[in-house]
């Protein structure tokens, strides 16, 4: 939709820095929440043994998604050049339709609420609201 | 007609009647028009909008999220029957608010994040889940008497 100004980046690498330890947790609740909230989206996931909130797929597979989300902000300046190869992997391999990205986002951001209600302040929620619609975007940029 | 468990009935009856009307409305609405500056456009008669503090500290702004807010407590009251209980306010949203219907989610999206940071823990997958289609009802009978 728009692009990322030079606050919006500067808000999310110190919010990052805020919370990037707790990665692993962000993931696995936003992932378990994702699979409860959306059950379309269950439709990836039919592979995994257990798909119960917490489970060991979810927990692993949460870090795997917020691996991805630090790694783009360290590559919040070029998000498209980035994330080419993640591209490649979801357009080509997983082929995720885009409109889970945004259901992805929305469960992120309700966890780091969640988790961080202080720290997530309307400032915060939008530059991280957008900064994750940017990386949607590169992620989507290889599907056709 | 939307079914409802009475696991479901539970959970919203529970959030509802504990919700903390004055504080919640108030952060839903000011986080919606700083997140989203666009629904800004529905407020300009409302004073100071000029930046994220103007909003949060404007008065008119936190009674209005708070009216709002109370707009739910329809839907509580009528859970077998939103979408003929909010024909008046969708005629109201449509004929002389103008508000397009695609901001009823938006606003939806920043009250669930609300709730979420006052709810922690508590705010369960399943309680989101329930909230979520709660206020999907909601929306869609506020939409129902566009033409």
């Amino acid at each position: 939709m728009t692009t990322l100004t030079a606050r919006d980046k500067a808000t999310v690498k110190e919010f990052w820095s805020k919370i990037g330890d707790y990665a692993e947790d962000i993931g696995r609740d936003a992932l378990s929440r994702m699979i409860v909230v959306y059950p379309q989206t269950k439709t990836y996931f039919s592979h995994w043994s257990d798909l119960s909130p917490g489970s060991a797929p979810i927990k692993k597979h949460g870090m795997t998604v917020m691996n991805g989300v630090a790694d783009a902000v360290t590559k919040i300046d070029d998000l498209t050049a980035g994330l080419l190869n993640l591209s490649e992997l979801h357009a080509f391999t997983l082929r995720i339709d885009p409109a889970n990205f945004k259901i992805a986002a929305h469960n992120i951001l309700v966890v780091m609420a969640m988790m961080f209600p202080v720290d997530f302040t309307p400032e915060v929620h939008v530059a991280m609201d957008k900064f994750l619609a940017a990386v949607a975007r590169a992620l989507a940029e290889k599907y056709r | 007609m939307v079914e409802w468990s009475d696991k479901e009935r539970g959970i919203i009856n529970s959030l509802f009647s504990t919700l903390d009307y004055e504080d919640i409305g108030s952060k839903t609405l000011s986080r919606c028009l700083i997140v989203y500056p666009w629904t800004q456009r529905y407020f300009a008669n409302f004073g100071p909008l000029y930046s994220a503090e103007a909003i949060t500290t404007n008065p008119n702004i936190a009674a209005h999220g708070v009216k709002i807010l109370h707009g739910l407590d329809r839907a509580v009251k009528n859970m077998d029957n939103i979408k003929t209980a909010y024909t008046e306010l969708s005629v109201l949203h449509s004929d002389k608010l103008k508000v397009d219907p695609d901001n009823f989610t938006l606003l939806s999206d920043c009250l669930t994040i609300v709730i979420a940071a006052k709810m922690g823990s508590a705010f369960t997958p399943e309680t989101q889940a329930t909230f979520q289609k709660f206020l999907a009802v909601v929306v869609s009978a506020l939409g129902k008497q566009y033409h």
